[in-house]
């Protein structure tokens, strides 16, 4: 296994470029692509993170290292596949019905890619069925619910009751966030969690996911 | 060169814009997934009434109903193709309630994409379209206002500017420990100087995490600009309770920084989410109290 401290530091100074091109030069010299993941692209990650939580990096800083991220992974995921490794989770993603602000999500969605797992964004303004129809169809095992505007919340609690009716909760994580959301709502709600920015969320989702 | 009207309008002192329109617009109806800014076009009375209802609080100068109306926005909600005429109308409404008693400074507010989202020439030809729309109904003033990116606060300023308006340009600091970042990590002394540079009149903070924060804010802002300060916060962050978004803080205790706001430099001072009326008349009452009479 070749030496790819500069992957690492590619992704952790979102250089998506730099890190495309080393994972491929390493895929040549046919260095193990799960030691790649493990060994310098998620450290990137959380380091990406941990410079986000003490405000050395913003949100450029976190999208650009995401992007990165998801460009090298890219590359991995059918050696990945092939050798019988999973995506982290399988994540249904979208702002709550009557609420468009896409900005946050849009973050979450990326750096919930660059952190292994397979996304499914179906937007803003999305109806409780479509949540429900969403995790049927891709059975996907977390969803991730936005809202910008507080009076949006209440579409969170609506979408968390659908996919009770639709016997679907036990089978998902729920994951909720966005400015006015609090822990103290998504413990109302009977969410499984919440992470006050996007950095924070991937923590939870992969915490939730080795579970 | 600060334009004379914003020159002409800070020298004897602060001056009280207005508050919020959003959530005045709730209050009367509109419902959440709604396009605010269609309203100009289809309840052009309500949003008149809440023009008025600022005017008649003691605002020298109102805002418009056009937080929303770049095409870009207006997509969202199917209605690129109106950006033109909601703007006019939204502009042409403002004029209407202020019947010559306050000037109408009209709202850009941003793109909702993140930058790279969009191609720049795409977002500079969005906001020229509504700068000019906003110019043609009638606005004497243009406010970019809650802007997180600076990218995009340049590109709207510069588009902004083509009109020969003055322009007010504003960002939002909401984010990090001391909520003093704009959420792509900007500070106010960057956002100071490169707001400044690209060629705002007067440059600011409005919405945000409450007025308290803002004294510090304003302060920063004033020590590395010589452009006069504008700073409308919001009422804090809203609780849901039994369903509706309710505002913790109240007028008095709003109106209660303002002195602190003023001592800090700032030459107007209105407010955003969650403040109405009755915030502003309170603000207008300090900030006559504190006129130097005449």
């Amino acid at each position: 296994m070749p030496d790819l401290t500069s992957l690492y530091t590619a992704i952790l100074n979102g250089d998506a470029k730099a890190a495309t091109a080393i994972t491929k030069e390493a895929l040549a010299e046919n260095a193990d692509p799960l030691e790649m993941v493990n060994r310098y692209m998620v450290p990137a990650m959380s380091e990406v993170g941990k410079r986000f939580e003490c405000e050395e990096y913003f949100v450029p800083e976190l999208l650009l290292a995401a992007r990165a991220m998801k460009g090298s992974l890219e590359l991995l995921r059918p050696l990945l596949t092939e050798r019988g490794s999973e995506p982290t989770g399988r994540v249904v993603i979208g702002t709550v019905k009557g609420d468009l602000h896409d900005i946050g999500k849009n973050l979450v969605a990326s750096l919930l890619e660059g952190g292994g797992f397979e996304v499914i964004d179906l937007g803003a303004d999305v109806g409780p069925e479509r949540f429900v129809a969403a995790v049927r169809e891709k059975n996907a095992n977390f969803v991730c619910l936005s809202a910008l505007l507080t009076v949006t919340m209440p579409s969170m609690r609506k979408t968390i009751e659908a996919l009770r009716a639709a016997n679907l909760r036990d089978r998902v994580r729920v994951l909720v966030g966005g400015a006015p959301v609090t822990q103290q709502w998504a413990d109302e709600i009977g969410a499984d969690g919440f992470a006050p920015n996007a950095s924070a969320a991937v923590t939870l989702a992969r915490r939730l996911a080795a579970a | 060169m600060i334009h004379p009207l914003i020159r002409q309008l800070t020298a004897e002192g602060p001056v009280a814009t207005d508050g919020a329109w959003g959530t005045e617009l709730q209050a009367r109806g509109l419902e959440p997934g709604e396009c605010p800014d269609a309203w100009n076009l289809t309840h052009p009375d309500r949003v008149q009434e809440v023009a008025r209802a600022y005017v008649e609080a003691g605002c020298r100068l109102i805002m418009t109903n056009t937080f929303q109306a770049n095409r870009i926005a207006l997509d969202r909600y199917g209605l690129a193709e109106r950006a033109g005429e909601i703007n006019r109308a939204g502009a042409a409404i403002s004029r209407r309630a202020a019947e010559g008693r306050a000037l109408v400074f009209a709202s850009l507010g941003p793109s909702g994409k993140l930058l790279d989202e969009f191609p720049e020439q795409a977002l500079y030809a969005a906001f020229a379209e509504q700068a000019r729309s906003l110019a043609e109904g009638g606005a004497g003033a243009l406010v970019v206002e809650t802007m997180s990116d600076l990218a995009e606060a340049r590109i709207a300023i510069g588009a902004a500017r083509e009109t020969g308006l003055p322009v007010v340009a504003s960002m939002v600091f909401d984010t990090g420990k001391n909520k003093d970042r704009t959420m792509m990590g900007v500070t106010p002394e960057r956002a100071a100087e490169e707001l400044t540079l690209a060629g705002a009149d007067a440059v600011g903070a409005n919405c945000g995490a409450g007025i308290a924060g803002c004294v510090s804010l304003c302060r920063r802002l004033r020590a590395a600009t010589g452009r006069p300060i504008w700073i409308k916060p919001n009422a804090g962050l809203p609780r849901l309770i039994e369903g509706r978004a309710v505002y913790t803080t109240t007028p008095e205790e709003f109106a209660g920084y303002v002195p602190a706001l003023i001592e800090a430099g700032a030459s107007f001072i209105g407010g955003c989410c969650g403040t109405g009326p009755a915030f502003i008349a309170a603000v207008h009452r300090v900030i006559v109290q504190r006129l130097p009479s005449r």
